[in-house]
């Protein structure tokens, strides 16, 4: 039986749904916090801007779920992956999950995660596996846009007045212990990697912090020294406590009324 | 032959949802159309603007809906790669949204840098739809749809939206 190709080949896809989840959830996450600041952003425009933000990473999200659930033989479907899982099946970092502080906080989160997204995408367009290369070809052009958002606001607030410059250097000081996360190697993407689907994550830390401290330098700012701690487990399941007040509102409808259709 | 361009020409035709003056066919989003007259079906391939655009539904039930009433079933694929590009706008698109007061998108290699990100509030030219005139400041990276910036025309001081180049 080991050498039955479907068999070989069923047991070879689990690692790469592994490490896939961790990056649609990542996106599905990160648009629930994004999404919130509609009606709460500093501007009207900024809260269409972040809308259209987080629809981008929902779609990202949408694509890979179906496809996660194949990979896995489980069948599930994007709501399932959506409204159904509890806090432990859920595979984003700690930094996405955080619950948004003011405006600078949220660009400070959004800078970095695009830059690590922008590196994603771009080493994920060579991906062996051609349903990630063609979603990674789709959001590398959207999150390209992220990246530039998030830097012109960074340079404005960093580059601004004193208070501006203030928070803006506190909110990059709150981020940094969820950094680190990003760019950690756990066995599901040294799985993906080694079968050539998935990307190392740290092979993507040098290249996303050039770009964060290019933008950090034209804005007056400073790169933080290594926090003394730092978040880790999300890629197994294990959470902050914002993680479940955050499912609870994603969640709610889905699952006080079963099935229901709209 | 006929009855072929027939239902291509009314699938073609469908309007996008979200700006109406244009067709999914000059769009770019209507990828192929593939008609088996014996079987009186079409398979229909469209790529989304964006992962997240939700008008991808809208469209997919009106391309069988129009299928439907040519005496066609339409079965539809939404295709992700090759990512979809304002490149593949036909000038017939480009030049409706003008009218319609949208600045239509410029060539797309610009905005491909592979470099560090360059920051600048605007750092091309987009002529206003309305006066013609190329002194037009960004308001906004984004506009009332993902594939929109919102613009002002320093010249007649009209708001307008533009087509993002992608």
């Amino acid at each position: 039986m080991a050498h039955d190709p479907a068999v070989a080949e069923a047991a070879d896809s689990k690692p790469c749904a592994a490490y896939l989840l961790g990056l649609a959830d990542d996106a599905m996450v990160y648009a629930q916090r994004l999404a919130e600041w509609m009606t709460n952003a500093p501007q009207i425009e900024e809260d269409m801007a972040l809308g259209n933000l987080a629809l981008d990473l929902l779609g990202q999200a949408r694509a890979l779920y179906p496809y996660i659930g194949s990979l896995d033989g489980t069948g599930r479907g994007e709501d399932d992956f959506a409204m159904q899982r509890s806090e432990r099946d859920w595979r984003n970092v700690h930094l996405v999950e955080q619950e948004r502080g003011d405006f600078a906080d949220e660009m400070a989160r959004l800078l970095w995660f695009s830059a690590y997204q922008v590196e994603l995408h771009t080493a994920l367009t060579g991906s062996t596996d051609e349903v990630v290369a063609g979603v990674a070809g789709k959001a590398l052009k959207e999150v390209r846009y992220h990246l530039d958002h998030a830097s012109l606001w960074v340079v404005r607030l960093g580059d601004g007045t004193e208070e501006s410059h203030r928070r803006m250097q506190a909110a990059l000081e709150r981020v940094q212990p969820y950094l680190p996360e990003l760019f950690d190697d756990d066995e599901a993407s040294v799985g993906a990697a080694g079968r050539g689907v998935g990307v190392l994550p740290s092979s993507l830390r040098d290249a996303a912090v050039n770009r964060v401290a290019s933008v950090l330098e034209q804005a007056t700012l400073s790169m933080p020294e290594p926090s003394k701690w730092r978040s880790r487990g999300g890629r197994a399941g294990i959470h902050s406590k914002p993680m479940g007040y955050l499912l609870a509102e994603l969640q709610h409808i889905a699952r006080s009324y079963p099935g229901a259709a709209w | 032959m006929a009855v072929e361009s027939a239902v291509a020409q009314a699938i073609s035709s469908i309007p996008d949802p979200e700006v109406p003056v244009v067709s999914i066919a000059d769009l770019g989003i209507l990828r192929s159309v593939d008609i088996d007259e014996h079987a009186h079906t079409v398979a229909v391939t469209i790529t989304p603007t964006y992962s997240g655009c939700p008008a991808m539904e809208a469209i997919a039930s009106r391309i069988v809906f129009e299928a439907d009433r040519q005496g066609y079933a339409a079965d539809v694929r939404t295709q992700l790669s090759p990512a979809w590009t304002t490149d593949w706008m036909s000038e017939q698109g480009r030049e409706a949204l003008r009218r319609f007061g949208i600045a239509p998108p410029g060539a797309v290699a610009a905005g491909e840098s592979r470099g560090p990100v360059p920051v600048a509030i605007s750092r091309h030219v987009v002529t206003c739809p309305h006066c013609g005139a190329s002194d037009t400041t960004e308001i906004s990276h984004f506009g009332s749809t993902a594939c929109k910036a919102l613009r002002r025309c320093n010249a007649c001081l009209e708001p307008f939206e533009e087509f993002k180049a992608i």
